[in-house]
């Protein structure tokens, strides 16, 4: 199963620059795992050191945040579009 | 009553109009309140007056005493807001704006007196809060009266947005709103879910954090205080992003049938929609939405009126939201 994995700027120096990333799973968190084996400078970008989400790291499957959808158990399906995004002041305000 | 005494009198008490003929499904109606109402335009003419009479009651402002000067981090709408209840009060307001929002916002901040402190767009709303934080730290004397932390903004929905649209439409299945500060979402769903532990919660949010280059890495990041003091990870049951485009085209949507709304108001639309669409055909729900505020201040952008793919890639250098 292929899954498109869209990288926010701010990690990108991680991922030798790249923006976009496929990767292979069944659960957000079996396709996080393989971005931060594949690129390790990613990993403390995406974890705690207790294997949970970096509490400025927004995750989401085709633009729904996983931390409502189960969150590293949220599943993923083939085409599906993963955007990771850093928790920022945002508008409406 | 049509004679009021005041135009803070006319805060609060807004409309709610059925938007149902835009809902994708029969069984799904979308109510949306029309917070343009509010007298200085949005939603945040509440929280500005809930802000201020609070300082006021605890003493940090002293009504009539000459040389008092308030800070405040904004994009836009709660600026223009405090800056209409700080000049009826004889208050000084700074605004800390991002240089990249709309001309009419600064405008009415000028209208009202505001006094204009920009911040690089580059750093969006991240960058007003970091140096409205600054200045406040370096000039004590100041009040800063701090939206995304100070619990009077939830608490102004969770006494007048909530109740109102619990008794307008008691049959609420779902809230759907935006996510800023979280002032509105963290107060009235919490007045919802007391009165109705059914609603479902729904945030709405643009993709902020792919239009703020100016980050340096994830440490920069920040979470409203008031999300996390309400319990926002527990109290909300999804969270959505909308992005410019399908904002714009809502937006545009939400003008076929009469309502002349903000961007935002599309956004959240925008999401409403993909609420409706979760909710089974043979399950009746009623929808609720915000409609921060009425389309005036965008005009300049030319949301409803240029190619909309010009008026997106716009997007990516204005703060609409």
């Amino acid at each position: 199963m292929s899954i498109t994995v869209r990288i926010p700027t701010v990690l990108r120096s991680a991922t030798g620059g790249a923006a976009t990333i496929s990767a292979t799973g069944s659960t957000i968190g079996e396709i996080l795992a393989q971005l931060a084996s594949d690129h390790p400078g990613v990993q403390p970008q995406l974890f705690n050191e207790d294997g949970t989400l970096h509490k400025f790291l927004n995750v989401y499957v085709n633009d729904d945040d996983v931390r409502y959808l189960g969150g590293l158990q949220a599943p993923v399906a083939d085409g599906d579009e993963v955007t990771l995004l850093p928790a920022v002041a945002g508008g409406f305000a | 009553m049509t004679r009021y005494g005041s135009v803070l009198d006319l805060i609060g008490n807004t409309p709610v109009i059925d938007t149902s003929a835009l809902s994708p499904k029969p069984n799904v109606k979308i109510w949306t309140k029309l917070e343009g109402r509010n007298p200085a335009g949005s939603v945040k003419d509440r929280v500005a007056y809930s802000l201020i009479t609070t300082a006021e009651a605890d003493g940090r402002l002293i009504p009539g005493k000459p040389g008092q000067t308030l800070i405040e981090p904004s994009s836009g709408n709660t600026g223009i807001a405090l800056a209409m209840v700080c000049r009826m009060r004889g208050y000084h307001l700074k605004v800390v704006l991002p240089s990249n929002v709309s001309i009419e916002r600064r405008q009415l901040l000028e209208v009202w007196g505001a006094e204009i402190i920009e911040s690089p767009g580059s750093e969006g709303s991240n960058g007003a809060v970091r140096r409205a934080q600054q200045l406040a730290k370096d000039n004590p004397d100041w009040v800063f009266l701090y939206q995304y932390a100070n619990p009077a903004n939830p608490l102004a929905h969770y006494t007048t947005t909530g109740p109102e649209i619990f008794k307008d439409v008691p049959e609420i299945t779902h809230f759907v709103a935006g996510l800023g500060t979280s002032g509105t979402l963290m107060g009235v769903g919490k007045y919802l879910k007391e009165q109705s532990p059914d609603v479902q919660v729904w945030a709405i949010e643009p993709p902020s954090g792919e239009m703020v280059d100016g980050l340096r890495s994830l440490e920069d990041g920040y979470i409203p205080p008031i999300f996390t003091d309400n319990n926002g990870a527990e109290l909300l049951d999804r969270k959505v992003v909308v992005r410019p485009k399908e904002s714009l085209e809502w937006t545009r949507r939400m003008s076929e049938i009469g309502l002349f709304v903000g961007i935002s108001s599309g956004a959240i639309m925008a999401g409403a929609v993909k609420c409706a669409l979760t909710i089974p055909d043979d399950q009746e729900a009623h929808i609720v939405t915000i409609a921060c505020d009425d389309g005036w201040k965008y005009l300049s952008t030319g949301a409803w009126t240029d190619d909309l793919d010009e008026v997106v890639e716009r997007a990516k250098r204005i703060i609409y939201f």
